[in-house]
């Protein structure tokens, strides 16, 4: 036990390290707050439509040689989470199909390119990593650790800014609607968070387990919260802890960080979902 | 002058068309019955009121001080709604949200107007409770509370009583009646309960094949509402 603060001490010490903690706890925070709005409006996937969204810009981005990849994978998933809420207004089945439709299009031509032109030498590697996020976390220039904590301080005002909005559109559109809030601009801006979120959060845990962190918060909170607020502080207050544990975990245990966050957020959903029947028990 | 005029509305959705030649007025204080088959258009008929759907034809205005986002809604019920983690508060609260224009936080005139309503609907005492724990009456009391947060002028009520059992529809209805009568809220109700609807309208509008629209007194004497009438007395004697 000992030996292993040990060495978690020695690695804090690294700002490779600390960055990794300041990226994550970020990400955590912001992907937590819309989660429950996604998970309420039925739009849990969509999370995972726009990361493979996000792995195919990139894709696009290293074909090109893009110095900041960010750059151009940001308008482009941008645009393209404005177009699956456009779809799923319409109809929900509709946008179902959408969301299915893009991310499985969306991840072959991602990876068709990479084998294509890649000019690295290990092409597997390479899309591993953006799938699970296995090692970009840990190597963070000083100015992706800045543009991280810029957008998340804009994605958090946002949202606390339009926080009661957010809950009126997402409890009752036709109600809103019909008192003369306007709907459709909160569910664009509503998606154009969450396609900045996703982007930040390729570093941290990949494309493919984005869903996970933006879903399991929410789910768990949901379990045991009774109000809207409550949910929402306890889903964010969740996040951060797992990923703050998830990572620290990883870097003792040299596990994959990605995925041992995602393993905390499901042990600390099962946790969650056993205190009602707890609590009616006692 | 009316607080809401229909003319020659054409109702429907993309580019379908449900139902056309909509005429009908309402004046401050009335409590206007909208009745008619399924399918006929009724619910697209409120929507159209609203703004939610846009007309195909004709024109609605809103007249005698009422702008057309002091309108109180009472939609039907979603399944997301059904597992919504909120509480009552909230929810009531979230009626303010025309009144506060711009300002994203809720004052403390928004409080206490939803306070207000809550006593009215005699829902006080779930202010904390979560919405999903409730019973579909004291639900529909918390949406109606709502609705009056946004407006003390017209309501919009999408069939307020389906699925309640009789006691709370009895209850529902005394509610909607009393605030009527003593708050001079108008009422727009759409309704599949015809019997409730001759007993506590004072107009009725019938979409269908055949439109009628006038006093509860006029309908009963029509040939439309006497075949209506007497189709739904069957069915529920049936």
């Amino acid at each position: 036990m000992t030996k292993m603060l040990e060495t978690l001490k020695m690695y804090l010490q690294f700002p490779f390290v600390q960055y990794a903690l300041i990226v994550g706890t970020l990400i955590a925070l912001c992907s937590s707050l819309l989660g429950v709005t996604l998970v309420l409006k039925r739009f849990s996937f969509i999370g995972d439509g726009l990361s493979h969204v996000a792995f195919a810009a990139m894709a696009v981005a290293g074909v090109l040689h893009l110095s900041n990849d960010m750059l151009f994978t940001m308008p482009v998933t941008v645009l393209c989470a404005v177009l699956l809420l456009r779809a799923g207004q319409n109809s929900r089945i509709k946008g179902d199909a959408a969301i299915a439709l893009i991310s499985v299009s969306t991840m072959a031509i991602g990876y068709l390119l990479l084998n294509l032109f890649s000019t690295s030498s290990n092409l597997s590697g390479d899309v591993c990593s953006t799938l699970f996020g296995s090692t970009s976390i840990l190597t963070l220039s000083q100015t992706e650790v800045w543009l991280c904590i810029a957008l998340s301080v804009v994605v958090v005002a946002v949202f606390i800014l339009f926080y009661n909005k957010i809950f009126a559109v997402t409890f009752d559109e036709s109600f809103a609607h019909s008192c003369g809030t306007r709907v459709e601009s909160y569910n664009l801006l509503i998606a154009v968070v969450v396609a900045v979120i996703i982007v930040l959060a390729m570093n941290l845990v990949g494309s493919l387990l984005i869903s996970a962190l933006i879903i399991f918060p929410a789910m768990s909170a949901m379990r045991v919260f009774k109000s809207f607020k409550s949910v929402t502080i306890c889903s964010a207050v969740l996040s951060v802890c797992c990923a703050l544990i998830g990572i620290l975990v990883s870097i003792v245990a040299g596990t994959p960080v990605g995925s041992t966050i995602v393993g905390v957020d499901i042990i600390a959903f099962l946790v969650f979902c056993l205190i009602p029947a707890i609590r009616r028990r006692a | 002058m009316s607080q809401l005029v229909c003319k020659d509305l054409v109702l429907g959705y993309e580019g379908h068309v449900v139902q056309q030649d909509v005429n009908f007025s309402v004046e401050r204080g009335d409590y206007l019955c909208i009745v008619g088959e399924n399918g006929s258009g009724k619910s697209t008929l409120m929507k159209t009121v609203l703004g939610l759907n846009k007309p195909m034809g004709g024109t609605i205005t809103f007249g005698d001080g009422l702008r057309n986002n002091e309108v109180g809604y009472l939609p039907q019920q979603t399944q997301v709604q059904r597992d919504f983690p909120a509480t009552v508060w909230e929810i009531v609260l979230s009626g303010c949200q025309a009144r506060n224009g711009a300002h994203p936080f809720y004052g403390k005139e928004a409080k206490a107007l939803a306070r207000q309503n809550m006593e009215k609907m005699h829902i006080t005492q779930f202010s904390k409770r979560c919405y999903r724990e409730l019973s579909g009456g004291q639900q529909q009391r918390v949406l109606l509370a709502r609705a009056l947060c946004a407006t003390q002028k017209l309501l919009l009520l999408d069939e307020p009583v389906s699925g309640l059992d009789p006691k709370v529809t009895a209850e529902m209805y005394g509610l909607i009646e009393r605030l009527n009568r003593e708050d001079k809220v108008t009422i727009i109700m759409v309704s599949h309960d015809i019997g409730a609807a001759v007993h506590y309208a004072n107009k009725i509008l019938h979409v269908g094949s055949t439109m009628f629209f006038g006093t509860t007194q006029e309908y009963r004497r029509s040939a439309i509402g006497a075949r209506f009438l007497a189709e739904e007395g069957d069915d529920k004697n049936a």
